[in-house]
Order: C-alpha cells, then structure tokens, then sequence
C-alpha cells in the first residue's frame, strides 16, 4: 500500500500528462517608489485612516513621547523586551521587562512599547520581524495599548519592497507580524469595531 | 471531468441536501436574510472597487498573480515536494492526506497526542470543507472558533453563509440574542446589561474567548499561502485571534490545501496586495502572521502541517476546470453576483458559497448529487465574478462547462443537443463583449416577436430539443440593462 504522500503526487502527475509543463509568467509590476516626503506623508495618512493614532518626533524625543502616550491611556505597567533602545524606553512607569511571561501575566499589563522592521506607505502597514526591540509576538498582542516606533528609513513605498527587505529574516526562520490599524472586526452588520483581541490602540511614533 | 469524482468526500452535512433552486427559494422568503446580504455585499463591493481604483497597475498584478498560479498547478508535484522539504528543515512536521477522512484523522492524533479535550480554531475554509469540528466533537474534543462571526454561526447552531463574513446573514439583535443564550453554556457568559451595539457584542465575545485563548494548549489553522522556496505559512485576519491561535499555544496543526503554495517568498509581493483589497475592501487587513516552522522561544514549538488533496487532484486533471484551484478564496465573486445576492450562502448547499463555489464544489465532489448537479444552474452568467476576481478566473465558462457535463450525465454519456448548445454557449461567455452582443442581438429579435410568449418549436439541430418544450422569447432587455435600469432590482 502505498502512502498517502506517494498516492497524492502520483495523482499530480497522472493529472497533468496533458499539460505542457511550461507557463509563461506575466511579470509582477514594478513597485512604484515615491519620494521620500510624499512616501512619508501617504504613510502617515493610511495609518491614520486605519484609526492608528500617529505622532511625528526627532531622535531626541521619543522617551518622553512614550511616556505621554501612556499617561493618556491612564496605563499602570508596561512591557518591553529586554533589549528595546534606551532611547525608546518608558521613563515615568517602571517597564516590566519580558523574560518568558505566561500568557497570563501578560494579561495584567497595560501597554507595551516595540521597534519595528518595515513600514509600507501604500497599505499603512508595520511589519516586525520580532528581532531586537521588537519582543517576542506575544507582548504586541495581549496589552491593550501598543506603542510602536518606526524610523523614518524603515518606511518603504509598497508591499514588494518590504517583502524584498524582509526576506533575510525569513530565511532565518524569523516569524513576522503585519499590523495595520489596530485590532477589528466588521462581523456585525459590517460595522467597524476596532478591538477584538489584538490591541485596541496602536499608537505609532515616527521618528524623522 | 466525465467521471463524478472517487475521490473527494461529500461529507454528512450536504448529503441529501435539496438541491439548489429548492434552498433558494427558502432563502428569497426570508425578507429579513436578504435585507442584511443586500446591504453587507454592497458595503463590501463599494469598498473594493475604492480601493482597487487606488491601484494603477491592478490588471497587471491580477494576470501575475493568475499565472504564478497557474505555474505552481503545472509544476505542483516539484513545489510540494520543495515545501516539504523546507517546513522539514525548519522543524515543522509535515502530513498529508488524501481526504476528509485521513486528514480529519491525522489531526485527530496529533491532539489527542497533547493529552487535551479542548482547541482554539482560527477560521479556515479548509477545516471546513472536510468538517474537522465534527470529527473533533464525536471524539469528544471541544473545538472553539474564534473568529468572531464563526463565533456567532457556532454558538448558533448555524452554519456560515459567507466565505469571509459567514454570519453576514444575521442582524445584531439576532446575534445579541445567540450570546445571552449560548455563551454562558460553553464558558463565560455574556454582561447581564449588554445591549446591541456592535462594540458591545464584540467586548462580549473578546472577554469570553479570552480564557479560552489564554488556557489553550494546542490550535488549529489553514493558511491563506504557503510559500515553497522559504517553508513560510501565511495567514490574513483582522481580530487578532489569529494571532491569538497562531502565537499562544504549544501545539500549532494547520491544514492546507495542496493549492495554497505559491513558488516563491517575493510572491507575496503580488498576493497581499491582490488578497485584502479583493476581500474586504481595505488596503490590508488588521494584522498577517507569517512562520517559517517554530522560531526560537516564540511561539507554538510543536508545529504541524497537514498537506490535503481531498478531491483538488481531481480538479487538476481537467485542463479547463483546473482554474478554479487559483483560488484564493476573496469572495470578491459573492460580493458582486446577483444570484448569491438574493439566494444566500446557505443555499448553496457547500461551505464554498457562490459563484467560485458553483464550480468548486462540483469539482472537488463530482455531480452525482442534486445539489451538485443543481449548483453549475445557480448563476446568471453575467460575469461580474470574472471581472472582479483578482486571479482571472474564468467562472461563466466554467458553469457553462459544468452543465454541458450535468446535462451529458443524464444523457449515457452521448452529447446532446443541449450540450452542444452550452459549448457555444461557453464560446460567448469566454468575453464579455461576445456576450453583450449576443444578448443585444437576442433583445433586438424579441422586439420584432411582439407578445408572443413561446417560440415553439425550432427548425434545425435543435429541433429535437425544442419539440419537447416550448422555447421562450428572449427577454426584452439583457440582464445586464435590466440590472442598471433597476438598480440590481431594487426599484
Ligand atoms: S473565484 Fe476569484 S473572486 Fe471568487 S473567491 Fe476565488 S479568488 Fe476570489
């Protein structure tokens, strides 16, 4: 008796004794790339048009726009990953920082602060790749507030240039995150709810 | 495709199922289902057509992403076989199985190898179509959905009438109804005061599924895509219970149809710019998780992947209807046509509603059946799925392909009269202009009938066939006039 595997590509080739097995494929479009000042701008507008709230700051000044962040959402604790920049990290809340928390401690924290890999102008998209100050998938997942950082460099015009970028971080077995908007759903009377599961806010701060 | 398919299973749920014009006129009774499909595929056809205008080089995407699919169906055998390989050397497990049955069964030990009773589902067509959660349910494993609308068609007792927006048929007072009722007996009940508002319902299935993520040892997913070149898997929601699923447990079994691989990791460059605007409407949806076998000290370390055949080898092997394994399951074609507007997704009688599914499923579970052989009829032909589908696939020719084999079936297999008139016919659909002038020709001819109502019988090849039944006038208008002067019927 044959496996299931050996039966199941058996059938794939008696299937195709018909078929010349060449298809000529129409090529993907060229990416379209934008200037950097208009890229940025449409980034910043399909992120907010996915009700992320966006806050532009220089180098200097992201710590104390951390902090602000999570005094408007009245947070209590905040979790980051052990080796998220200094010059990101909350000040004002004492981080919590994650060393394997269960799903359950987790759970108890308010917010919590990433980096981030890529950002796609077109979509209003950040992807992280979940190195670095990027924590393990969890921690973006379960605290309500996410507080992400994207540099002005990351942001790339559409999607096949992030996937370009991203393709190291594949190959490493690394998994990826793509985040547009915070959580939501449209399951009831197509209605936009924002949060379900994910977080309820993403606020992004853009560092140019 | 003269063969009804040995290999594919028609599962308990659709056996005996009336066939399709029965279930829709049950369907077009319900005053309220239709209010809420009208005005949920509408909402969701204007967003798309916003968002796909946005796209300057949309048709060339849609034929990349036809034939980046068609490449991987004639070339399948090598992609699965690298697929494999690279899950392997990422330290995932790779299954396969021939049908419902074996897949269902493999599964099936891989839970019970976790010692549990219990597992969180994100939503998956796949699992559906070989009804996983019943088969998990008679061994006595409880398998919650956690989509939200999947939520509402469990809780229930329903089942989903949408590809993307399975209780696109129910009304929030309705669903407010299912949770007071329903939540409480599988776990956390819903707030005494909930009213309902959409948020409220949604705040009402977040803090009851939130335990049962949170406790959840082992999850069970499809995927959207399934990259052959990296071993990477990929799957689009919007809620974050995907994440939820895909992230929290120890245990990760996601079945996939041996369709869903793509050759290459750049092609999803095309795919998920084509997926979440055909789909939803949006740019992109809330959030896609993407894995390459289990990463280090994040997430599931016990990481499975059941490769299903289940009746998609017997689609391959027709030249013509092999198209249809393109799809990518958008349900762009369900937003758009007038039949599954007024029908329904129930009524179709398979967890593949509308057009895709009128074709599909004959496919994958051969005609043999009422239902099966009803669903190639339930279609006005208008080609607005193939207008809008964003992998090209040629529906209209496939249905009319489909009744010629219905209609042969029930002739012993000699070509009849009326299966030569559907290969012409197949001939006119192939494009939408041949269509448009073929029916302007038709009115143009009726006009000249005055009120007669029949034509009686014709001369020629196809006397035989109109000897026996009265042939009606052609319409006054094309469908496709009556439906702009209508408004799709709603004046
Ligand atoms: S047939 Fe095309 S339009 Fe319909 S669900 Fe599949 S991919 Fe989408």
């Amino acid at each position: 008796m044959s496996t299931a595997r050996e039966e199941i590509l058996d059938r794939i080739r008696r299937a195709q004794t018909d078929s010349a097995a060449t298809v000529s494929v129409h090529e993907a479009p060229a990416p379209e790339t934008l200037d950097t000042q208009p890229m940025l701008e449409l980034f910043v507008e399909n992120l907010v048009d996915y009700r992320a709230v966006v806050h532009q700051v220089g180098a200097g000044e992201v710590a104390g726009k951390v902090d602000e962040i999570l005094r408007n959402h009245d947070c209590r604790s905040v979790v980051i990953s052990p080796d998220l920049p200094d010059d990101v990290r909350p000040g004002e809340l004492d981080p919590t920082v994650d060393d394997g928390l269960s799903a359950y401690d987790l759970d108890k924290l308010d917010a919590v602060v990433t980096t981030s890999a890529v950002g796609i102008a077109r979509t209003g998209t950040i992807v992280l790749d979940h190195t670095d100050g990027q924590a393990r998938r969890a921690l973006s997942l379960v605290p309500d507030v996410h507080v992400c950082v994207i540099r002005a460099d990351q942001v790339v015009t559409s999607v096949p240039q992030a996937t370009a970028v991203l393709r190291p971080s594949v190959e490493q077995g690394r998994p990826l995150t793509w985040i547009s908007g915070p959580s939501a759903t449209s399951d009831i009377e197509l209605n936009r709810v924002e949060g379900v599961h994910g977080p309820r806010n993403l606020e992004v701060i853009l560092v140019r | 495709m003269s063969n009804p398919n040995p290999l594919g299973t028609t599962t308990a749920t659709f056996v005996g199922m009336p066939k399709f014009p029965t279930m829709a006129k049950d369907a077009l009774a319900n005053t309220r289902q239709r209010r809420n499909l009208l005005h949920a595929t509408h909402t969701i056809r204007a967003k798309r057509a916003a968002v796909v205008d946005e796209v300057p080089e949309w048709q060339d995407l849609r034929r990349n992403g036809a034939d980046t699919k068609d490449e991987v169906l004639a070339n399948l055998e090598q992609y699965l076989v690298q697929l494999e390989q690279k899950l392997t050397e990422q330290g995932a497990t790779v299954h396969w199985a021939r049908d419902a049955e074996e897949a269902n069964r493999i599964v099936l030990d891989l839970v019970k190898a976790q010692g549990v009773d219990e597992v969180v589902k994100v939503k998956s067509m796949a699992t559906q179509e070989i009804e996983l959660n019943e088969a998990l349910e008679a061994a006595g494993i409880h398998a919650w959905e956690t989509d939200l609308a999947e939520l509402i068609v469990q809780l229930g007792d329903d089942r989903s009438s949408h590809i993307l927006v399975p209780a696109i048929h129910r009304g929030r007072a309705e669903i407010r109804e299912i949770f007071r009722t329903r939540m409480g007996q599988v776990g956390r009940p819903a707030p005494d005061n909930m009213t309902d508002e959409p948020r409220e319902l949604a705040e009402a299935a977040r803090l009851h599924l939130r335990e049962k993520f949170l406790r959840a040892k082992v999850a069970i997913s499809g995927a959207n895509f399934a990259v052959a070149d990296t071993g990477t898997l990929v799957v689009l929601e919007s809620e974050g219970n995907g994440r939820m699923c895909l992230t929290l447990p120890e245990t990760l079994i996601s079945v996939v149809g041996i369709e869903k691989v793509l050759p290459k990791w750049e092609d999803l460059g095309t795919f998920m710019q084509l997926l979440p605007r055909s789909s939803t409407g949006e740019r992109m949806n809330p959030y896609t998780t993407m894995w390459t076998g289990p990463a280090a000290d994040d997430g599931p370390q016990n990481v499975h992947v059941v490769l299903v055949d289940n009746g998609r080898t017997h689609v391959l092997a027709d030249p013509v209807g092999r198209q249809a394994l393109r799809c990518i399951r958008c349900s762009a074609c369900l937003n758009v046509c007038p039949v599954y507007e007024r029908a329904g997704g129930h009524a179709y009688g398979s967890v593949y509603p509308g057009p895709i599914g009128a074709v599909l499923t004959p496919q994958l579970r051969g005609t043999s059946s009422a239902i099966d052989q009803s669903l190639p009829y339930a279609s006005s032909l208008c080609g607005a799925c193939y207008e809008v589908c964003p992998v090209r696939i040629d529906i209209p020719t496939l249905l009319v392909k489909l009744r010629t084999q219905v209609v042969d079936e029930h002739r012993d297999g000699r070509p009849s009269v009326e299966a030569r008139a559907m290969k012409a016919a197949a001939w006119m659909f192939s494009d939408s202009s041949h269509l448009t002038k073929a029916q302007k020709a038709a009115t143009l001819g009726s006009k000249l009938l005055g009120k007669r109502t029949a034509l009686g019988a014709i001369p020629g090849p196809a006397a035989a066939w109109s000897g026996a039944r009265d042939v009606p006038v052609p319409p006054k208008e094309t469908f496709r006039q009556w439906w702009d002067r209508t408004n799709g019927g709603n004046e």
